[in-house]
């Protein structure tokens, strides 16, 4: 298969290019363009939306729809910025907010490959936020015990797996209720790191200066305009959570292994006839939710925050599970999810520091759009066929 | 005679034994991490306990001791309300085969429609304006839980995920509703709190002076009642029990399914929304925008389904725990030169998470006591809820 055969055609191509032309639009509008003549946005959303209309009418329903959905937005957005000032706009987009984006979307994307590796083998896991909690208290104790963020990422690591074996054992051997013994993970999570972190550092809290996480710096791409901003001089597990996700996919869809553990998800009865070991493929994903979901907390913790509070993830566990639903259970549309959700909280961020205007309620979009991608308005959420269910050995 | 009260304690020692043997081996567990951090667990406990105002109930506790211990034990008591409450958002549901983790946003959405009727109409009398209030709170948590309930019915959308996000769409909607310039900011232009509720509104206080016990938990008793009738003695709750136990069964047999899962979500969310009703009518009167993400009580709800076995008279008694629980370990009520408060909150959380675990994994020890007995191996899978994707 040549690179050229991958490109989509037909109705399919044409919906994406819609996508493409819409955003194209807002582009232009944006800084450091910023046109100011409203028929740039309104032709090119025109063009977009015959691109929707063209692949609605040609039975590409899901991804007509959302080129439809972009071409609306982006062109509202962009008419809208463009009766703004410069200064106010530039203020709150540019190479930082892309940046920022990225700095929320990276826990949310580390806990989401977790619960994509436990749910596609068909382990529910509600305690991813209670693992992230985890990983983020026992990354910031390594590092102040060994002195090093390396060290510090490692014990999270361990500590983070060790809360999924307790998962795992109840889940998988015990055949307890995953959804309860995950609301117990969360549970036992605050309870563990509160208790531990008010024993150890008391009302000072962690140490003022930890060894946190170096950032990647770029010289070359630090000098490009507008990529330098957004990738010369991200954190380094950042990077990281890119080359993860890329491994993820590759695994899943593209190994043997991913094989056995989708097989495992959809039909474990099948998978045991042919010899597949459905209790140790379900065990090593569910341990590999919590080290990736506790890398997610210690990013929080270690590398970007430089200090541990009390439940300091606050809910970001449920935003991962919210991206893993609203990414169909895959790892692309998963980090997608993550990015938007990122996005929507680098822009709250931005839009309350430069006008006032409260976060709280672009917080909602993650569980809004999750709700809707549930309902099927945009293509209807399908988990594993045997997540949640535990197997008995015949 | 005798073998009749054997075989009725044979029957029923599970429902008793289990939950006291699972919070004994939670809090032995507890008492081995106060140890390990070198406090004395029984000297904890007992400070504690002292903390609950239980102390009040037992006859040697000195006259002096019992005005302080009083005034935990309405403290407690004003806790245990709301726990009855959210606990049975969770244990009407599960009866009809589901989970409802969404009695937090139920809760917090009954605050709302609390706040916003029982601030407005003061010149309403006080029956007429308090049952209006309380109604809004019921109808919101109703609402809420309704929509889980129809998206289950209509697609098949999992209530699990759906109640947790309607858990943040809940909680970072009612702090855009109560922040500084929010729609529903009260009148004190620099404090993000809601307005206050008016005297017309409030719950009747039954018992103590300064923050007494008020009417609030004869609401959650009364709910407990109109929960065990309910599900025991109408033809909906054997609809509800059927489709429960089978939901393929229960439709081959004329039951109308869909209307079971809405009308449950719908009748929990109503009892979380009474809980808000009993919080913000009977003692806190408004709500700061800071306390709506660090409520626990619609959470710890879950708890108190679990360990109270969806029944009645356990959730009544789980609910006093935990409440309990939660005023003992408060820095108003446990001594610091004991155990310090905020070891003790976290302990609290420990415990409450140990509950739950075990108690997931409880119809298994039913299972093994009853196989030692009879030499069966293989326990069966203790899925409580039908499984994601079916």
């Amino acid at each position: 298969m040549t690179a050229l055969d991958r490109i989509p055609r037909g109705a399919r191509g044409v919906a994406i290019l819609g996508i493409v032309v819409g955003l194209v639009g807002l582009e232009l509008a944006l800084p450091p363009l910023q046109v100011q003549a409203a028929a740039v946005p309104v032709v090119l959303g025109l063009g977009a939306a015959a691109c929707a209309i063209w692949a609605l009418t040609r039975d590409e329903r899901k991804l007509g729809l959302w080129t439809l959905f972009v071409a609306i937005v982006a062109t509202a957005f962009a008419i809208w910025v463009q009766g703004k000032s410069d200064t106010s706009t530039s203020l709150v987009v540019n190479s930082g907010l892309f940046a920022a984006t990225l700095v929320y979307a990276t826990p949310l994307a580390y806990a989401a490959l977790g619960g994509i590796f436990c749910e596609r083998s068909g382990v529910v896991n509600i305690g991813l936020e209670g693992m992230m909690l985890t990983g983020a208290f026992f990354g910031i104790w390594g590092t102040v015990w060994g002195g090093s963020w390396v060290i510090g990422v490692a014990v999270a690591m361990v500590a983070g797996a060790v809360v999924a074996l307790v998962h795992a054992v109840f889940a998988i051997h015990l055949r307890a209720d995953q959804i309860v013994t995950g609301t117990a993970i969360n549970f036992l999570a605050v309870g563990v790191t509160g208790y531990a972190f008010i024993d150890i550092y008391g009302s000072n809290g962690t140490p003022a200066s930890i060894d946190s996480v170096p950032n990647v710096h770029l010289p070359a791409v630090e000098s490009i305009p507008g990529i330098g901003g957004v990738f010369g001089s991200l954190n380094l597990m950042i990077w990281i959570v890119f080359g993860l996700l890329i491994l993820t996919q590759v695994i899943l869809f593209r190994t043997p292994i991913g094989l056995r553990i989708r097989s495992v998800g959809e039909h474990p009865r099948a998978a045991d006839t042919v010899g597949i070991p459905v209790y140790r493929i379900r065990y090593i994903c569910v341990i590999l939710s919590g080290v990736l979901a506790a890398l997610g907390g210690a990013y929080l913790s270690v590398g970007f925050v430089g200090s541990f509070g009390q439940n300091m993830t606050a809910g970001r566990g449920f935003i991962a599970l919210a991206a893993v639903i609203f990414g169909k259970w895959r790892p692309y549309g998963a980090f997608g999810a993550c990015l938007l959700f990122g996005f929507a909280s680098g822009l709250a961020d931005r839009l309350q520091s430069v006008a006032g205007v409260s976060p709280n309620l672009l917080n909602t979009l993650p569980y809004v759009l999750t709700l809707i991608a549930l309902v099927g308005l945009v293509g209807r959420s399908r988990p594993p066929a045997a997540d949640g269910q535990p197997y008995v050995k015949g | 005679m005798s073998e009749r009260v054997t075989a009725w304690l044979r029957a029923k020692a599970p429902a008793v034994l289990l939950p006291v043997g699972t919070t004994v081996l939670a809090f032995a567990i507890g008492g081995l991490v106060v140890a390990a951090t070198g406090h004395n667990p029984i000297d904890a406990y007992k400070a504690i306990f002292n903390g609950t105002g239980l102390n009040y109930l037992l006859p040697w506790t000195s006259s002096e001791d019992k005005d302080f211990a009083a005034l935990n034990l309405q403290q407690t008591l004003i806790l245990t309300a709301p726990l009855m409450l959210t606990a049975l958002a969770v244990a009407l549901p599960f009866k009809c085969g589901m989970f409802n983790i969404g009695g937090q946003g139920q809760y917090v959405v009954g605050i709302v429609a609390a706040i916003v009727v029982g601030s407005h109409g003061a010149s309403l009398s006080t029956p007429v304006h308090l049952t209006l209030s309380v109604t809004a709170a019921a109808l919101a948590g109703a609402v809420w839980g309704g929509i889980a309930g129809a998206m289950k019915a209509a697609v098949g959308a999992h209530e699990v995920i759906s109640t947790i996000m309607l858990n943040w769409i809940a909680i970072y909607g009612a702090q855009y509703l109560f922040e500084l310039n929010g729609p529903l900011q009260g009148p004190l232009p620099d404090v993000p709190q809601s307005a206050e509720v008016t005297d017309s509104s409030k719950l009747p206080a039954v018992w103590g002076v300064l923050q007494p016990l008020h009417a609030g938990i004869f609401l959650a008793l009364a709910a407990l009642v109109v929960y065990a009738i309910l599900i025991n003695r109408t033809v909906f709750g054997y609809e509800v029990r059927a489709v429960g136990h089978s939901a393929d069964a229960a439709r081959y047999g004329g039951i109308p399914v869909a209307r079971s899962y809405m009308a449950t979500l719908a009748i929990g969310g109503a009892f979380a929304g009474l809980a808000g009703a009993c919080d913000v009518l009977g003692w806190e009167f408004h709500i700061v925008t800071n306390d709506i993400a660090v409520s626990q009580v619609g959470f710890i709800g879950i708890a108190v389904a679990l360990l109270g076995r969806n029944s009645a008279i356990g959730i009544a008694f789980a609910a006093l725990l935990f409440g309990g629980l939660q005023v003992g370990t408060s820095s108003r009520a446990l001594d610091p030169s004991v155990f310090p408060p905020q070891l003790a909150g976290n302990l609290a959380v420990i415990i409450q998470g140990l509950i739950i675990l075990f108690i997931g994994a409880q119809l298994l020890l039913v299972y093994a006591w009853r196989a030692r007995r009879r030499g069966e191996a293989e326990p069966p899978p203790t899925t409580l809820v039908e499984p994601i994707s079916a």
